[in-house]
């Protein structure tokens, strides 16, 4: 086998890998499988991203692809639930397909087009383009991170007066009330999941 | 084939897994499992078309900016995610939703 044939195979185990395993992310039923297949995507995306001469964008994406962003979801899991129940598309599954090929078709027809020889002239090293060329993105990640962190803590931090609410203990008689703030659904939380629960075991019944 | 075409055909079909995706799962965390699948593809393609058009810094450094953005997108979405199962008990999107039309 000559060595453009045993390129062109590595690129298409690689991609046809990394398909299937996108695939087998969104057929899952448990969310911490799709989350191993996930990180499966983005080893086959770096690999690909190596051979194609990418090599910090491949560290960057194995890293935070399948390292940090791996983590976060087990963590999400592990506080949320392998919950999995998923009901049912609100649009139908055919029209899915129909518009997700559609999509693809045009796509792969406008990408195909495009001119694939290297263009002659001098080539910026990634250093330079980045550095130099897209300053700004550098300066627009760093206010990504930045604000990301601040989003997180203010998304997962219990507000104070909600949670002085939530603590609340009130004697009335032989009861103890506890006092629930309305949530943003318009459902108390108790009775939220009570209702899941129940839906769950009416689906194990049917 | 060559590597750059292989290539586009993984793009598109991971595209097509993420648009599939995203039009018939309504669970927040798998919503954002599929996000990242799709932005997957688009760093891929970022990458394929600065090879192709000869421009491979310029293409790899929007790569690695797309990356960044993902990963905050991940991120800000799990932590909704955990905030909407504390407070609903349920993480399916049409369950929270206020709009009934």
């Amino acid at each position: 086998m000559n060595t453009p044939m045993a390129e062109a195979a590595i690129y298409l185990i690689l991609a046809a890998a990394a398909v299937i395993c996108a695939f087998r992310a969104m057929t899952e039923a448990r969310i911490l499988s799709s989350t191993i297949y996930l990180a499966c995507v983005s080893a086959a995306v770096a690999m690909m991203l190596y051979l194609l001469g990418a090599y910090q964008v491949a560290v960057i994406e194995l890293s935070v692809g399948a390292g940090l962003v791996t983590v976060l979801l087990v963590y999400a899991i592990s506080v949320v639930g392998d919950d999995a129940s998923d009901p049912g598309p609100v649009i139908p599954r055919p029209v899915a397909v129909g518009l997700t090929l559609l999509t693809a078709v045009m796509l792969g027809y406008m990408a195909y087009s495009l001119p694939t020889k290297p263009l002659t002239g001098r080539v910026a090293p990634l250093v330079q383009a980045l550095w130099k060329q897209r300053v700004l993105d550098v300066w627009v990640q760093m206010v990504l991170i930045f604000s990301g962190v601040l989003g997180i803590l203010g998304l997962l931090a219990e507000g104070k007066l909600s949670h002085a609410k939530i603590g609340r203990h009130e004697d009335n008689g032989h009861k103890t009330v506890r006092y629930v703030p309305p949530t943003a659904c318009g459902l108390d939380p108790d009775a939220a999941r009570a209702e899941v629960r129940g839906k769950e075991k009416e689906t194990v019944h049917a | 084939m060559t590597p750059l075409q292989i290539g586009l055909l993984g793009v598109l079909g991971l595209l097509g897994v993420g648009c599939y995706g995203l039009l018939v799962t309504r669970n927040l965390i798998k919503v954002v499992i599929i996000l990242q699948i799709l932005v997957k593809s688009a760093v891929l393609a970022l990458v394929l078309a600065g090879e192709a058009a000869g421009q491979a810094g310029l293409g790899q450094s929007l790569a690695a900016t797309v990356i960044v953005a993902d990963t905050m997108v991940a991120v800000v979405g799990l932590a909704l995610a955990v905030q909407v199962r504390r407070r609903c008990g349920s993480v399916d999107l049409s369950a929270i939703s206020t709009l009934r039309g």
